[in-house]
């Protein structure tokens, strides 16, 4: 009974951990950006081995082996979002424009008027619909 | 039984991430792809040590987390500064 268990828990968060997988790995080849696919990535390195470790550290049992998994697990919990804000530190830095910022900047232009149109970044249409506002 | 299925859903996202590191169009998403790529690797060792019968595979399993994460950060900050840090080559 206690076998059966353990093995059904450890096959139901294995199967999280693949789902979580699968799905990250969809997205770093569907999403548009640099920007985007840091989510992807960072569904792979949280989500997907969280649940596989945790799978394993349920199939083995308290053991060296599992607390050598414990601390793979909390390796990578710790260092794979400093990686990847790092990434897109590096990525903004060397001037890699995110994709979304022309959709930012169109919706409020048209309310602002056309004189605000061709700025470069929706600080000054924000401001210009503030002042419409007083 | 669940961890071949996790071992081949493992060779499938290495080849979606191998994929993306052909035709990522900048260098950063070469490098996220690549990090995917270690913690995939990462877990496919660790379950093949499972799947084997051999857990004492989580050792290298261990030791490519940390060569990931210290690849990783080397490779960015030659992108971002040109050197790894030594004066003499970095600086023309």
């Amino acid at each position: 009974m206690m076998d059966m268990l353990i093995t059904i828990l450890s096959g139901l968060s294995i199967a999280i951990g693949v789902v979580a997988l699968l799905i990250g790995s969809l997205g770093l080849i569907r999403l548009p950006d640099v920007f985007c696919r840091i989510h992807a990535v960072g569904m792979i390195d949280t989500a997907g081995a969280s649940f596989i470790i945790l799978g394993m550290i349920i199939h083995q049992g308290f053991s060296l082996v599992s607390v050598k998994l414990l601390l793979i697990g909390i390796f990578l919990f710790f260092t794979s979002p400093i990686a990847t804000h790092a990434v897109a530190q590096v990525a903004h830095k060397m001037g890699v424009k995110p994709v979304g910022r022309d959709l930012v900047k169109k919706s409020p232009a048209k309310r602002a008027g056309k004189n605000t149109a061709r700025n470069k970044t929706g600080k000054t249409a924000s401001a210009a619909s503030e002042k419409g506002k007083s | 039984m669940m961890m071949i299925v996790a071992m081949i859903a493992c060779a499938v996202c290495l080849v979606l991430a191998l994929v993306r590191t052909a035709l990522g169009p900048t260098a950063f998403d070469r490098v996220l792809a690549v990090n995917a790529m270690g913690t995939l690797v990462i877990l496919g060792i660790a379950l093949h040590g499972f799947v084997m019968g051999r857990p004492e595979f989580v050792d290298i399993a261990l030791l490519y987390a940390i060569l990931n994460f210290i690849g990783t950060f080397a490779v960015l900050k030659i992108f971002s500064t040109g050197s790894l840090g030594d004066k003499s080559a970095g600086s023309k």
